[in-house]
């Protein structure tokens, strides 16, 4: 035991260098995420800026949904739901706490914030601060809910799961409608009970007015992040776990994996982000937030990515979400068939190509590089 | 007391809908073990295609008065037109993933479920408006007690379902066939090695689904009248409703499927009269999250072990 435990402890890699190490992509993300923002952002119109955020926000949604419908195999069919709960609890945040605390729902961010504006503004600000806060409220909010929706479900073997998850968007659709209209001056914010404010989130009207936060940094930076945590748990003991419920539940099972625990923090994790792509969704210029958000046809493009990309394919879901949603800009002709044509794209994939056009395997794993010096074939991949 | 007599009405009304479509779901989810998500979109086509029809046949037929029989003629075109697709889309998009994964088969069967939507949405198929079908049959009081009136409309409607679900018991139970769909239903390998043809069963598996949903798409038109687009979510609601209550009963259990829909009927319009009615749905699903978590095999189903 100790004389294993001295072994183990000699091969540990030094604690600043592994700190290094393990920061590095990080740091590569929030050099992407800024070099958006400060130096491409003022250059190109507001049009194809948007898309750059659309895309960025997809490949959150779609990337979170692999790991519970790619690595786990099990079926989300209620992503929209936890990016609307995200949405809607991080807008509550900014929205009522900018009115507490300023007296005005006005963005108060800087250069990193989504400000047309960016001669003489601070890099971060207060509200940048409060942005982050909410996001970070959002993805915990609709984790939480992951947990209520997912232990029930995920105990059972099946497609419970698809089943629960559908009737959980629809619910949170019914009840996002039922709320009261927001509040619009900060007299009447600061009149209301702090533990009423989020029951007034506008009901069927949608929710507007919330602060525009959203930026190409914040949007790219949560995306560096997703993928990271995406990547880490895929090549570490969870996503070997994950893989083995998705290969084999019984045999994973045997080998004393505890396949619920895993299935449902799988399904947490998944929600979390989503929750946070929702508060980037919700603080997005011009969106008037509301209960159709949850509906099914969002959460049928999220899985229309994932199953594109791959099922288990962390890139390759990035790549499917690039590609749906620019598709829309190219089908606008057909607009009306895109729904068909999609449809027909998933039926034939499950019988020509079942495991998506990745596969489990990353973009860059694949025999097609093989010619590159260094290449090698993925560790544990099947075929 | 005339709230509740109206009540229970309504909610066998609705029940009995519940429950015939309820029938689809659990039969194939018996034989085949997973969740025929397009089994709802079968049932808006049978709604969409028993009002094109008696649409056209109104408008051709030059009668002075619909005949009486008129409405059965429309329930088995929509029957037949329903019992096709059921059959096509068995033999085109399921049955080449006979054996491949679960999760790539529930993908097929979400695809199926989009592809019916969206191309019942184009504009030359059912159109993105909501129509209304022609009044099929007068409808008139035939009993009232107190203040409720038990209409002919009503009465039809539940007694459509109600006959063919004792048709349906007669069938899985008594007949050749009905034997062949529980062997298969217990083991699809060893119903082929006992000669009984796995294919062919489960095509009238689908078949006889689908026409049950024909007949649930043929009364709820015939119930509202108006008729809602394919992509409606309202019908994706039905048919999660219908699916919940074939868990509550108990997947794969016939009879436990009429009992389910009975009961979902029960829970959401005593829970619209008595509670509140806009959270209606949200009785049905917190129902599915209790049997989830404290009976999961439903309430006629035994729990069946995972064998390797």
């Amino acid at each position: 035991m100790s004389l294993l435990a001295e072994q183990a402890r000699s091969m540990r890699p030094a604690w600043g260098g592994s700190l290094a190490r393990g920061l590095a992509p990080l740091a590569a993300g929030l050099v992407l995420a800024v070099v958006l923002q400060v130096f491409i952002r003022p250059y190109i119109d507001p049009y194809p800026a948007k898309l750059l955020l659309d895309i960025g926000i997809n490949c959150v949604l779609a990337v979170s949904l692999t790991m519970v419908n790619g690595f786990t195999g099990q079926f989300s069919m209620g992503h929209a739901g936890f990016m609307a709960v995200g949405g809607y609890a991080s807008g509550i945040v900014t929205y009522y706490a900018s009115m507490r605390l300023w007296g005005s729902p006005e963005a108060a961010g800087g250069v990193l914030s989504g400000i047309l504006d960016l001669q003489g503004l601070p890099l971060v600000t207060k509200g940048d601060v409060l942005f982050l806060f909410s996001l970070l409220v959002g993805g915990t909010v609709s984790g939480l809910l992951g947990v209520a929706v997912g232990l029930p479900s995920l105990r059972l073997r099946g497609d419970y799961l698809a089943i629960v998850t559908l009737g959980f968007g629809e619910i949170v659709r019914v009840l996002i409608q039922q709320t009261r209209p927001v509040l619009g001056t900060a007299e009447e914010v600061r009149s209301t009970p702090t533990w009423q404010l989020p029951s007034h989130v506008g009901g069927s009207l949608g929710f507007s007015g919330i602060p525009t936060y959203t930026s190409l940094f914040w949007v790219y930076l949560a995306v560096a992040v997703t993928l990271i945590a995406a990547f880490r748990l895929k090549t570490g003991t969870f996503g070997r776990a994950f893989l083995s419920i998705r290969e084999d539940e019984i045999a994973a099972e045997a080998m004393g994996i505890k396949t619920t625990r895993y299935k449902v923090t799988a399904f947490v994790i998944a929600a979390f982000f989503a929750g946070i792509a929702g508060g980037l969704f919700s603080h997005t210029l011009g969106i008037g937030l509301s209960a159709e958000a949850a509906g099914f046809l969002k959460s049928f493009d999220v899985i229309i990515m994932v199953v594109l990309g791959g099922l288990g394919s962390i890139s390759g879901a990035a790549a499917a979400a690039v590609v749906v949603t620019l598709l829309p800009e190219w089908l606008r002709p057909v607009a009306e068939y895109r729904m068909v044509i999609y449809a027909l794209a998933l039926i034939l994939m499950m019988i020509f190509r079942p495991k998506g056009l990745f596969g489990v395997r990353e973009i860059w794993e694949r025999a097609a590089w093989s010619w590159l010096p260094g290449w090698r074939p993925a560790k544990g991949a099947r075929r | 007391m005339d709230q509740f007599l109206q009540t229970l009405k309504d909610s066998m009304a609705i029940g009995s809908l519940y429950a015939l479509i309820a029938l689809g779901y659990t039969m194939v989810y018996g034989i085949l073990k997973f969740i025929n998500f397009a089994h709802s979109d079968v049932v808006v086509l049978g709604a969409w295609s028993s009002l094109v029809f008696a649409n056209w046949a109104k408008t051709h037929a030059g009668w002075e008065q619909t005949p009486w029989w008129f409405g059965s003629l429309v329930l088995v075109a929509a029957m037949a037109f329903c019992g096709t697709v059921g059959f096509l889309i068995e033999r085109l998009a399921y049955r080449p993933l006979r054996g491949a994964p679960r999760l790539n088969v529930l993908i097929t069967a979400i695809g199926v479920s989009l592809f019916l939507q969206n191309a019942g949405q184009l504009e030359f198929i059912f159109g993105t408006r909501p129509r209304s079908i022609p009044a099929l049959v007068v409808d008139r009081s035939l009993l009232t007690v107190g203040r409720v009136h038990l209409n002919l409309l009503d009465a039809i409607g539940f007694v459509t379902a109600v006959a063919l679900m004792v048709g349906l018991d007669w069938l899985v139970f008594r007949t050749k066939m009905g034997r062949a769909m529980r062997a298969v239903s217990f083991s699809p390998q060893t119903a082929g090695l006992m000669g009984v043809p796995v294919d062919r069963v489960i095509s009238f598996t689908f078949v006889l689904g689908s026409v049950l949903a024909a007949t649930g798409g043929f009364l709820w038109a015939l119930k509202y009248t108006q008729v809602n687009q394919p992509a409606d979510t309202g019908w994706t609601l039905v048919g999660l409703k219908a699916f919940v209550a074939a868990v509550v009963g108990g997947i794969g259990n016939v009879r436990g499927a009429m009992l389910g829909g009975l009961a979902i009927g029960v829970l959401e319009q005593f829970g619209s009269a008595y509670l509140s009615s806009s959270l209606s749905d949200v009785y049905v699903f917190s129902l599915l999250i209790v049997v989830l978590l404290f009976r999961p095999s439903g309430i006629l189903g035994q729990a069946v072990p995972e064998k390797v």
